[in-house]
C-alpha cells in the first residue's frame, strides 16, 4: 500500500519535474553552438597567459585550483569513511589464509602479468603528462590502481596482499592530499594567493611547462592511487577474509 | 535530433530518480543514485559540444582551431573520480546495514535503531 502511494507520488513530482527539466532546456543554448564564452576565456587564459597546452588541466589545477581542492578532500574524507565503516569487528574472525580459491585459465594468468607492468607504464604516462596531452592525476592514478589488481585477476589474492601493504598506501594517500595543500600554501607565501601558479611557466608543450600544474598532477594521482587500492583492499577483506559478525 | 544529448541526460536523471524511488536493495538503491549522477556530465558535455570541435589540448594544434568547452570538461573529469569514491562509501554504508540488520532492504528498516 505504502509503495503503491509512494509511486503514485513519484509518478505526479515526476511530471512536474519532467515539466521544469523541458522548460529549463528550451531557454538553454542551442546544441553545438559556435560561442562558448568561458571556454574561449578558459583557453586564452591557459595558452596564452600560463603557457599550458592542456586547458582541460590549467581549468582543473591553475584557474580553478581552490575547487579541485575541495573535490579532492571529498575523496579523501570518503575514503576515510570508507575505510572506517569496512574495519572488521571484534565478533568477526578470519577465514583460513590460502583457502581454496577459484580456478584461474593459464592465459588469463599469462595476460595478467604481461599487462601489468604495461598498465603500470600507462599510468605514470598519464599522470606526468596530464599537463600537456589528455590525462592527469585523477585518471592515471586510476590506471595505477587498475595495474596492480591485475594481480588478483591473474594470480591469487595473496600475491595482492602483498603488493599493496596497508601501511603504505596510507602513508601515500595522506602525502598526496597534504602536497596539494602544501602547494597551494607555497602559492600563498611566493605569490600572495592560495594556489597561485609560481613557477616558471617553462617551454610550451614541454613535459616541465605550466609551472605548479604537473606538481599538483602527481598529488592528485598519488592521493587517487592509493585511495582507491585501500578502498579496494577493504572490500576484498570485507568478501574473501572475514566470517561471522552478528549474522 | 540535435536535442537528442539534451533528452538522454533528461532521461537519466529520471529513470535514476525512479529506481532511488522503487529500489527493494541498498545496492541497487547507490547504483541508481549513480544513474542520475552520470546524467549531470551527459548534461554538462552537451553543453560544451560545438560542431566540428576537437579535444581542447594545443599540444601540436594552433590556437585558432576549433575546439570544445575545456571548463564543462574540467568539471566532469574531477567529479568522475570523486563520485566512485563516494559510492564505494555508500556500498560500505549497505555493507554494515546488512550486517547490523540482515537485510538491504529500504522498507524493511523501519526503526533507526542500531
Amino acid at each position: 500500500m505504502i509503495r503503491r502511494a509512494r509511486l503514485l507520488l513519484f509518478a505526479a513530482s515526476g511530471a512536474g519535474l519532467v515539466t521544469l527539466i523541458v522548460t529549463a532546456y528550451l531557454g538553454l543554448p542551442a546544441f553545438g553552438r559556435i560561442s562558448h564564452p568561458y571556454g574561449a576565456r578558459a583557453i586564452s587564459a591557459a595558452v596564452v597567459d600560463k603557457g599550458t597546452a592542456n586547458v582541460v588541466a590549467s581549468v582543473t589545477f591553475d584557474q580553478r585550483g581552490f575547487d579541485t581542492l575541495g573535490e579532492e578532500f571529498i575523496l579523501f574524507t570518503s575514503v576515510l569513511g570508507a575505510l572506517l565503516l569496512l574495519r572488521p569487528s571484534a565478533e568477526e574472525t578470519k577465514r583460513a589464509r590460502n583457502a581454496p580459491q577459484g580456478r584461474v585459465l593459464d592465459s588469463t594468468r599469462l595476460v595478467a602479468h604481461l599487462l601489468l607492468p604495461l598498465t603500470l607504464l600507462i599510468g605514470v604516462y598519464v599522470v606526468a603528462h596530464g599537463n600537456v596531452t589528455p590525462g592527469g592525476g585523477f585518471q592515471g592514478g586510476v590506471i595505477l590502481a587498475t595495474a596492480l589488481h591485475l594481480l588478483y585477476l591473474g594470480g591469487d589474492y595473496a600475491t595482492l596482499r602483498r603488493f599493496t601493504p596497508r601501511a603504505v598506501f596510507d602513508v601515500v594517500e595522506s602525502v598526496g592530499a597534504a602536497g596539494y595543500l602544501v602547494l597551494g600554501l607555497a602559492g600563498l607565501i611566493a605569490g600572495g594567493a592560495f594556489l597561485d601558479n609560481v613557477l616558471p611557466r617553462g617551454t610550451f608543450g614541454q613535459l616541465t611547462s605550466a609551472g605548479t600544474v604537473p606538481l599538483l598532477n602527481v598529488a592528485v594521482g598519488m592521493e587517487v592511487f592509493a585511495g582507491i587500492v585501500l578502498l579496494l583492499a577493504r572490500f576484498f577483506e570485507q568478501d574473501l577474509e572475514l566470517r561471522g559478525g552478528d549474522r | 535530433m540535435s536535442s537528442f544529448a539534451y533528452l538522454v541526460a533528461g532521461w537519466l536523471f529520471v529513470i535514476g530518480l525512479y529506481g532511488l524511488v522503487t529500489s527493494r536493495n541498498l545496492v541497487h538503491a547507490v547504483t541508481s543514485l549513480a544513474v542520475t549522477q552520470s546524467s549531470t556530465y551527459v548534461l554538462l558535455l552537451t553543453i560544451g559540444f560545438q560542431w566540428g570541435g576537437t579535444a581542447p589540448v594545443f599540444g601540436d594544434t594552433p590556437i585558432t582551431t576549433t575546439v570544445v568547452d575545456p571548463v564543462v570538461q574540467a568539471l566532469v573529469l574531477t567529479d568522475v573520480v570523486v563520485g566512485a569514491t563516494v559510492t564505494a562509501l555508500l556500498l560500505a554504508l549497505a555493507i554494515q546495514v546488512d550486517k547490523r540488520h540482515g537485510t538491504v532492504d529500504p522498507d524493511e528498516l523501519r526503526s533507526l535503531e542500531s
